[in-house]
């Protein structure tokens, strides 16, 4: 033929040869690897797994706080304590405060009305009792969560349940969670955290976390499979109200149907699943 | 051959050095590991039989466990019903620990003889073993 050029003799191949090798290749990859998995003991069989009879079901749980029930600091220091000493969070309060606060672990935390509401609208004649009280802060448990959106391993999803889990067994310590929380609600730990758990306060319970890893509120998600109610919401005293927030006849619904509550950060779009009462109710009759 | 007397002793030491770990280990293979269920929890069982038969476990724990903590943390499933039909609570620290207390003598026999280290402990908390 004219076109032929020095090169395809070399070759010694034509395309009648070419497609014939490419099928029985395409065939053979395919059926080997069929044939391989086949071949494999596909492991746990015939065995279930369920979720506990006693665990409470929701669609989307979340809480509503409110501060005007907590009257001292130590109010707020009984449900910080409630959950970290439940999960094994460690207390680095022996560290320097400057690298304390930046490398220690909280799953709720208080702060103040600024903080907490960075976007809400300033204005000078606001109650000033609400804009000195502190607020607890946690995981928002968001529906539309930036985190998971981010997350390469998906350690970090949102649960049919609403909550918004981190699976510690997944988690590189990449911190692009972090990066993406608008709420500042996760931790990484950047050291063993251990040896800031003192033994006699260590729940043998529940696992602790590793250095590089991060953690944050799970809605105690191992208390919940058990019917219990999330540790500080058991100790707040009626200031922080558990529920499901798309259950129009729960109790979280109720207030917020009834009384006027704001959430972090709401323009973001991430739906956040805590509500603050904001106050005043007492004083407006 | 030039400097044969150097290349000879050269590959004289290459392969001594190669073939010292054989050599120096021969004879001298490990103790079979004999995992120990000798615990109270287990000793006060009248029928000795873990979540499955032993065989099972043997073979296919570390995939059990796999699925388990998939279960639990990524589906909320915490209870596990074996082919016989019985329930356990899932729980590496609270299930398999409660009757395996003697960690070092149950996992770590094995494990280290076939130099696996899985990195359950560094969160899992270890049972106290100096308590029994």
């Amino acid at each position: 033929m004219p076109y032929r050029t020095e090169g395809e003799h070399v070759m010694s191949i034509n395309r009648r040869q070419f497609l014939k090798l490419a099928g029985v290749t395409t065939v053979a990859g395919i059926g080997g690897t069929a044939v391989f998995n086949g071949l494999r003991d596909n492991g746990p069989e015939a065995a279930q797994s369920s979720p506990d009879p006693r665990s409470l079901k929701g669609k989307r749980w979340g809480f509503v706080v409110d501060v005007s029930k907590l009257k001292s600091g130590e109010d707020y220091q009984k449900c910080i304590d409630a959950c970290h000493s439940v999960h094994n969070v460690p207390d680095m309060r022996s560290l320097p405060e400057d690298i304390r606060k930046r490398q220690e672990v909280k799953w709720i935390w208080k702060d103040t009305y600024e903080h907490t509401f960075p976007t809400a609208p300033e204005d000078e004649y606001q109650n000033s009792e609400l804009k000195e009280k502190n607020f607890f802060l946690f995981c928002n448990h968001c529906a539309q969560p930036a985190c998971v959106r981010v997350c390469p391993t998906k350690a970090t999803f949102r649960r049919k349940d609403g909550i918004v889990m981190q699976d510690m067994h997944r988690c590189i310590g990449c911190r692009f969670c972090m990066a993406a929380c608008p709420f500042g609600a996760r931790s990484f730990n950047w050291r063993d955290p251990r040896p800031f758990i003192r033994p006699e306060k260590e729940n043998r319970e529940y696992p602790t976390r590793m250095i590089g890893v991060v953690e944050k509120c799970t809605l105690c998600t191992e208390r919940l499979a058990k019917g219990l109610k999330p540790a500080c919401v058991e100790v707040s005293n009626g200031a922080i109200v558990f529920g499901d927030l798309e259950d129009p006849n729960s109790e979280v619904r109720k207030i917020i149907a009834s009384k006027y509550t704001i959430r972090r950060k709401p323009e973001l779009g991430t739906q956040p699943g805590i509500y603050y009462v904001i106050g005043g109710v007492e004083h407006a009759g | 051959m030039y400097d044969s007397g150097k290349i000879i002793a050269g590959l004289v030491i290459f392969v001594v050095l190669v073939t010292f770990p054989f050599i120096s280990n021969m004879g001298k293979a490990g103790a079979k590991p004999k995992p120990s269920i000798d615990t109270p929890v287990i000793n006060q069982m009248q029928v000795k039989q873990c979540v499955e038969p032993k065989e099972f476990m043997r073979a296919e724990h570390m995939q059990l466990l796999n699925n388990w903590r998939d279960s639990v943390v990524r589906n909320g499933d915490s209870i596990y019903v074996n082919k016989a039909g019985q329930s356990f609570y899932i729980s590496l620290q609270n299930t398999c620990m409660n009757c395996h207390s003697n960690k070092k003598k149950f996992c770590d026999e094995c494990h280290n003889y076939m130099a696996v280290k899985p990195y359950c402990w560094t969160c899992h908390i270890e049972p106290k073993e100096s308590m029994l």
